[in-house]
């Protein structure tokens, strides 16, 4: 019977519609509650400080075969970042792809409390679990990679969609995923033979079914699922000058599955998906032609994938784009095509204020987010670590809340960039309320995650606290307090616990993995045929393939009701 | 001049990166007897390990007398000053260095002037592995300053070399100037195999013979001499290869004729 009362701190929010109130929050129990008895409870005096949510962040690659592959390839990474154990804390070290244990204590120290690792390889399911439960204070979920899965496609092809549900429902369950990710849909099958698609009416070589038809087929399936969170969706011509037509194609094909005015995709790292131009001499911002279409339209959700300018690693499952890197950058490149599964790449890249292209992606990434009205669908992330690392995430707020801030930035930047630019045009600054919008109420929102991402009563008892006080700090003009404040919460409570104090990490907690377990009216049966499938085609026999009950430390499955 | 004089053998390495004019300027021999290094897993004083004299106060510069082929990091990113070592030196010497000089009368170990980018670091014996090489995985290689070699050098020396001038007076090891860009390294007598793997720029001078010459380099022409830095210009002649092709590089290697009579077929492309 823990107890606890956070008194008397100005409370952000937003799924309640709670803006900066001074007021006292309760919890039991690892629960909000309306009331706590004052003599038993702890006390957390909170006057004069900012309490929100614990955050959500929704993308960032934090366990599974990529992130240790780019571990090992960048010793150079690590040297530089070095993090010594304490009589409560492990070791490890950081800095573009942190080790497991620093990864939840930095995430926590910012204030997060729950991180969705995306694109988890079906045949690294295992691994990326046993990862995930070496990442303490979080609670944490993973998406399958289900867009060039060969079951899908085929199920796709027949035009299948209700056998296409019943199969995505067993590979949730089977490899304890949370969501549907799709990955360059079709692209992916194309690069195990050195092509690609270039645009979303290209077909699948030997499928036959072009990309149109992958993801609103998915998207289909998902609403016939009811899964909490959409489709998770890296777009087709990812990373590549001009791909914002193709970027406005997928969610105009995606009008036609939207029906009940929910969000029904979510887009990824936008930022990577807006470039205009035709090369990369004379790329520039379509953020203006993007955000304009997500003004007029609600069926889809996105996030920012926001450059910082510093050393990192890019990973992902689009092999083909990682290879154009590679040609761009001659860095180290690890290429993979993961059997009848997807593809992957990892190359490292240094983003600087000096390059054209690297400093107008920076600006889009802003752009976007400022441009787009309405903050439940744009959210914050860096793609971490395709980016730039999670940890300067504070960076982006200073951004996003200060003109200030990004014009001191901008300052920086190259001429060519700085002249394209629109963000000296844009006075927008997110406030406080806003900010608890993008970083945590919204993310929690487009998941579906009704226990996260908010302090109404039956919410889970995840709380950040930051020393700002919103009635003497104007976090617009002194951004650099902000900054700090963000950095380094006061406490973040996990569960009921706290878990960090004055940026400090206080407590270990082990946070739960959640996954789907999606009942459908008939199950998927698995004959003869499927079987023959994996022995022909996987390394791994269909019988070990399964993500089984004990590879998951704390399990929190969530019973999904299919319609099909 | 400061004169440190190891008090006994040392029986695991040692992290000294305090061991540098920078920092020992302005101390008193009792400050600079109470700088942390690490030997092994623990952290001890600089005085409990070396005898610390002053010799003359006029300047920060450093003498080591005895063997710290233990002794790690001496004059990591030193700006000015110098640093001689009557012995043997150990890893990543003149680390990152920014200028100064280090001179070391016996041989250097692994990394030495690693990342540098400015200064000079001579060497009257031998080098081992990595010399002027950056950290692994890192491709941040040396930039600029000038490192001679009286003896030999091991493996892997002067990779993802940016810039600068390397001078080795003895043979080299395999993988000479893997991936480097710009800058030149002069090898008087024999080079070991995978010379110049991965280059895209710069230049390398054996006047030795090479043991095997990449399939990915082409002969271009004969040269008379070739030219090393603005003070020193070596006689050939040298046949001049372009590549590492498999890079889309344009580095030169200039090789000796008169030392590698097998290169001859290449003649027939001339």
């Amino acid at each position: 019977m823990t107890e606890m009362l956070i008194r008397n701190g100005f409370v952000f929010d937003p799924l309640n519609g709670i803006n900066g109130e001074r007021m006292d929050i309760a919890i039991k129990d690892g629960k909000i509650v309306e009331s706590v008895n004052e003599q038993n409870a702890k006390n957390i005096d909170a006057t004069g400080l900012t309490v929100m949510p614990g955050a959500v962040d929704i993308h960032t690659h934090i366990a599974g075969g990529e992130v240790n592959t780019g571990r090992m390839i960048r010793p150079e990474d690590h040297i530089k970042d070095v993090v010594r154990k304490t009589a409560l804390t492990r070791s490890g070290t950081g800095y573009s792809i942190p080790s497991t244990f620093v990864t939840g204590y930095r995430y926590s120290k910012m204030g997060y409390t729950t991180v969705m690792n995306p694109s988890m390889v079906p045949l690294g399911a295992k691994h990326t679990h046993e990862e995930l439960n070496d990442i303490p204070l979080l609670d944490k979920a993973s998406y399958p990679l289900l867009g060039d899965w060969w079951f899908v496609l085929e199920y796709l092809q027949k035009g299948d969609l209700d056998g296409c549900a019943r199969h995505v429902a067993w590979m949730l369950g089977t490899t304890k995923g949370y969501a549907i990710k799709i990955v360059n849909p079709g692209g992916l099958e194309s690069w195990g033979f050195g092509r690609n698609v270039h645009t979303i009416d290209d077909p699948v070589p030997n499928f036959g079914i072009t990309p149109r038809e992958i993801m609103c087929g998915l998207a289909k399936v998902n609403k016939m699922l009811n899964l909490p969170h959409s489709i998770h969706l890296h777009t087709n011509n990812l990373g590549i000058p001009g791909n914002y037509v193709t970027t406005l194609e997928t969610m105009k094909a995606m009008e036609t599955v939207a029906t009940d005015g929910k969000p029904i995709c979510h887009i990824t790292h936008l930022q990577f998906s807006s470039f205009a131009g035709d090369n990369w001499g004379n790329m520039k911002s379509a953020a203006e032609e993007i955000s304009k279409y997500i003004n007029n339209h609600s069926h889809m959700t996105f996030d920012m994938g926001q450059i910082i300018f510093t050393d990192t690693t890019t990973m992902t499952a689009d092999g083909p784009f990682e290879f154009t890197l590679y040609q761009l950058s001659g860095h180290k490149w690890v290429n993979s095509d993961v059997e009848t599964e997807t593809s992957g790449g990892i190359i490292p890249m240094r983003y600087k204020r000096t390059s054209a292209v690297n400093a107008t992606q920076w600006s889009i990434g802003l752009e976007l987010a400022l441009l787009v009205k309405d903050p439940w669908k744009m959210f914050m992330t860096t793609d971490h670590p395709n980016a730039g690392p999670f940890f300067k995430y504070p960076k982006i707020i200073a951004w996003l809340t200060s003109r200030k801030a990004r014009m001191a930035t901008l300052k920086k930047c190259h001429k060519k960039a700085r002249k394209k630019s629109l963000l000296p045009s844009i006075d927008r600054e997110l406030s406080l309320y806003e900010l608890a919008i993008v970083t945590r109420a919204g993310q929690a929102k487009a998941l579906g995650l009704k226990e996260k991402g908010h302090l109404g009563v039956g919410a889970d008892a995840d709380v950040a606290i930051y020393n700002i006080n919103p009635e003497k700090l104007d976090i617009a003009k002194k951004y650099k307090t902000a900054r700090k404040a963000f950095n380094s919460a006061a406490y973040t409570i996990k569960d009921g616990k706290v878990v960090v104090k004055d940026g400090e990490v206080v407590q270990h907690v082990d946070g739960k993995t959640m996954w789907l377990d999606v009942e459908t009216s008939e199950e998927m049966k698995v004959d003869a045929e499927m079987k023959s499938k994996f022995k022909q085609y996987w390394t791994v026999e269909y019988e070990n393939y399964p993500v089984f009950d004990h590879y998951v430390k704390v399990s929190d499955a969530i019973t999904v009701k299919a319609s099909v | 001049m400061i004169v440190l004089v190891p008090i006994k053998k040392f029986q695991f390495p040692v992290h000294a990166e305090c061991i540098n004019p920078d920092v020992f300027q302005g101390k008193s021999v009792k400050e600079i007897a109470s700088l942390p290094v690490w030997e092994g897993n623990k952290q001890k004083k600089l005085g409990d390990l070396f005898k610390i004299k002053e010799k003359s106060a006029e300047t920060s510069n450093i003498t080591i007398n005895g063997d710290v082929s233990e002794v790690r990091r001496v004059g990591q990113g030193m700006k000015t000053g110098e640093i001689f070592i009557n012995g043997n030196a150990g890893m990543h010497l003149g680390e990152k260095m920014l200028g100064g000089r280090i001179t070391v009368n016996g041989n250097a170990s692994g990394w030495t002037g690693s990342s540098m980018k400015k200064g000079l670091i001579e060497i009257h014996g031998d080098a081992s592995d990595y010399l002027a090489s950056p950290y692994r995985g890192s491709s941040e290689g040396m930039r600029g300053g000038k490192i001679v070699v009286d003896g030999n050098v091991g493996s892997d020396s002067a990779c993802y070399l940016r810039g600068g001038v390397i001078i080795v007076k003895g043979n080299s090891g395999p993988f000479l100037g893997f991936h480097m860009s710009k800058g030149t390294i002069y090898v008087e007598r024999d080079a070991g195999p995978r010379l110049g793997a991965n280059m895209t720029g710069g230049k390398i001078i054996i006047s030795g013979s090479v043991e095997e010459l990449m399939p990915t380099f082409t002969v271009n022409n004969v040269k008379k001499k070739a030219k090393v830095d603005d003070t020193m210009k070596v006689d050939g002649p040298f046949y001049v290869f372009l590549g590492d092709l498999a890079e889309h590089g344009n580095g030169k290697l200039f090789i000796s004729k008169n030392s590698n009579p097998q290169l001859n077929q290449y003649e027939r492309f001339l």
